[in-house]
């Protein structure tokens, strides 16, 4: 059944249709109507659950880790300074392979204060071992959220859905509820084979040598190998009892274009007009979605990238002292390409900026051109 | 496409009233957007609001900024804000007052509407009598003067995301406003 | 001790850091090179040893604090929290 939700809506649904048995959250703007609604349906008897009310992010993480260590199905939500005080707990939470789901609203970090949108709060975490979901539209909010505890479960790696504040969180529009029915059929009680288990003491995360560590992060990273795997079979399920359609990467007429943009989040969607817009010009523009960040898609990348004039990258985040990050991550993967593909970086729309479709057009028009000092800080007021 | 937007004060429910008009749109059988002016939102500041609706899907997810419909919930915000920014011709500003058109001081090539919403809001005593909450009422007026949304998914929205307490009585004076609003074209 | 497991790579290891063997059976009490020792006559039975103990190696048994050697690390917290002085700090003779 279709209702008209926000994104921060979507998000505590989400979280009580797939079933979470453990909700430890801190609330922070513009997250906070997220552990509002979720508290609610808890205190209601609407949501099967335990919701621990914590002192900060560090713990509210930490506890997500206990629950999940002890065979419970975790969730938690935060955005920007409060994810950032949970990275300790990042960490450990992926080196300990319990597959909690967070939703992060990606909000600019301070100073100055600020509370809009930037991906630089998600992608600080980058290399902490968690998958990473961004998302367009409140639909897929919600469906990343119940695919994310599949994938997590399978592969025993933690995963982050990221949304875009107000953009997203705030913004209403009409989201597909699935029924309850099929969303157990698609996603089954987890039953972790490593819990705690006072029968059965072992010991967790104990000090461990040189000689071991070294395994246990190739381990991670073959997990994280086997999620893209798991991923598509997730999606083909999804598809079939949902009939909603997701991949890793999501091309939208990219495959006669001639320039390619490649976004995330809410400009992902904004592309696609973009993409419209230049068509009816003649400008054949095409787009695709890096909807999985971790682990990078880089065949799909490589091949979507394959043989175009340009490739534009759309950064919303920036690696200080290098490039954007998505811009370097995309290079990267399509560097051994034969013909060389030109990559350009534009960086765009931090601390909120607007991002327009006519934006988006221009910057495909200047790559065109091979109009980019790599990174350009479009619009940037000099 | 058509992008309507609100204009309103800190604690007049404009955000709310974007969200519920909304949900009757997409009732109505519209792709349907809606969302706050992102901020901070203070009690009595200036704020805004936003709706896109479409018959195709809508994909642009950035701020409007030229807007087909504007709403003014409190006419004092005339003097304190530009709420013609960017409007585009044709349609129509629709503000609650008890003045006349002439008197309230916005030009350009579009229709004017006065509609005295809080002559409304007080007969149904919604919010208080210092300080009356229009939001509803000037929903009810403005769905009669736009001509694309169904009454009964307007008084059907107004009552799934209102408080029992005070649904009715909104779902009341929203029905009322819309049966007094012009019928515009 | 549980029989020792021989890990080779990866393909013999869980996928996080988890002792293989049971806890009840991997005695980490033979880590102590000083052992808390009671004297009964000093003890007031306030438990605060209990309270304080950082690995739950104390139990009251009746009034009166019993250590489980089994576990028990010899910190020393028990001893150095005690206000009446009952619990001393004894070299462990192996």
């Amino acid at each position: 059944m279709k209702k008209v939700v926000t994104g921060n809506h979507a998000v505590s649904f989400a979280s009580k249709i797939a079933r979470a048995q453990v909700v430890a959250a801190y609330p922070i703007t513009p997250q906070t109507q997220v552990v509002e609604r979720i508290s609610k349906f808890v205190a209601d008897g609407e949501m099967d659950a335990i919701f621990i009310k914590v002192e900060s992010e560090h713990s509210a993480l930490a506890a997500a880790i206990g629950a999940s260590a002890a065979g419970a199905r975790a969730f938690t939500a935060t955005s920007s300074q409060g994810l950032a005080l949970m990275h300790e707990m990042m960490h450990w939470c992926s080196y300990a392979r319990c597959p909690v789901v967070i939703a992060n609203i990606n909000r600019a970090l301070g100073p100055p204060w600020s509370i809009w949108t930037e991906q630089n709060d998600s992608l600080a975490q980058r290399d902490t071992g968690w998958i990473q979901y961004y998302c367009e539209s409140n639909q897929d909010v919600l469906d990343s959220i119940i695919q994310a505890f599949k994938v997590s479960e399978r592969v025993l790696v933690p995963s982050m859905v990221v949304l875009d504040s107000f953009f997203l969180s705030h913004t209403s529009e009409p989201v597909d509820f699935p029924d309850q029915d099929k969303v157990d059929e698609f996603l089954p009680p987890y039953k972790g084979e490593w819990v705690i288990d006072p029968d059965n003491p072992h010991t967790f995360g104990g000090l461990t040598g040189p000689d071991k560590y070294y395994e246990l992060h190739y381990m991670l990273q073959q997990a994280h190998k086997d999620a893209e795997q798991v991923m598509d079979e997730v999606h083909k399920e999804y598809e079939k009892l949902f009939g909603r359609k997701y991949g890793r990467i999501e091309p939208f007429m990219a495959d006669d274009a001639e320039v390619l943009l490649v976004v995330s989040g809410t400009p992902a969607s904004t592309a696609k007009q973009a993409v419209i817009d230049a068509r009816d010009e003649g400008f054949a523009l095409g787009s695709v979605k890096i909807r999985v960040f971790r682990p990078f898609p880089r065949e799909l990348v490589k091949e979507v990238c394959r043989g175009k004039k340009a490739v534009a990258v759309v950064d919303r985040n920036y690696s200080f002292g290098n490039q954007g990050i998505f811009f370097t991550e995309v290079r990267d993967a399509i560097y051994d390409l034969e013909p060389r593909v030109p990559v350009y970086s534009y960086i765009t729309g931090l601390g909120g900026r607007d991002i327009t479709a006519e934006d988006l057009v221009n910057i495909g028009k200047a790559a065109e051109k091979k109009e980019c000092d790599n990174p350009t800080w479009w619009g940037v007021k000099l | 496409m058509i992008a309507i937007r609100f204009h309103g004060r800190g604690g007049q429910g404009a955000a709310i009233s974007s969200y519920i008009l909304a949900e009757a749109i997409f009732r109505d059988g519209y792709e349907v957007q809606a969302f706050p002016m992102f901020g901070v939102e203070r009690r009595g500041a200036p704020v805004a609001s936003f709706i896109r609706m479409d018959n195709k899907p809508i994909y642009v997810r950035c701020e409007v900024y030229e807007p087909d419909y504007v709403v003014v919930l409190d006419p004092t915000l005339i003097q304190a804000v530009d709420v013609t920014s960017g409007k585009k011709p044709g349609g129509f500003i629709m503000v609650n007052t008890d003045q006349p058109v002439e008197e309230i001081g916005i030009k350009g090539d579009f229709t004017t509407i006065p509609f005295d919403g809080t002559k409304i809001a007080l007969e149904y005593h919604l919010g208080t009598k210092v300080a009356p909450i229009v939001n509803t009422v000037m929903m009810g007026a403005f769905a009669k003067s736009f001509g694309k949304i169904n009454i009964d998914n307007l008084l059907f929205a107004i009552k799934d995301n209102l408080p029992r307490k005070i649904a009715d009585r909104n779902a009341e004076a929203t029905k009322k406003a819309y049966d007094l609003a012009p019928k515009i074209e | 001790m549980s029989k020792e497991i021989e890990i080779r790579g990866v393909k013999d290891m869980p996928p996080m850091a988890v002792s293989l063997g049971l806890m009840t059976v991997n005695k980490t009490g033979s880590w102590r090179n000083m052992r808390p020792v009671l004297i009964a006559e000093k003890c007031t039975a306030c438990s605060i040893c209990w309270k304080f103990c950082p690995d739950m190696c104390i139990n009251i048994e009746g009034d009166l604090p019993v250590f489980d050697y089994d576990y028990c690390k010899g910190c020393g917290v028990c001893a150095h929290e005690c206000p009446t002085g009952a619990i001393v700090m004894e070299e462990e003779m192996r």
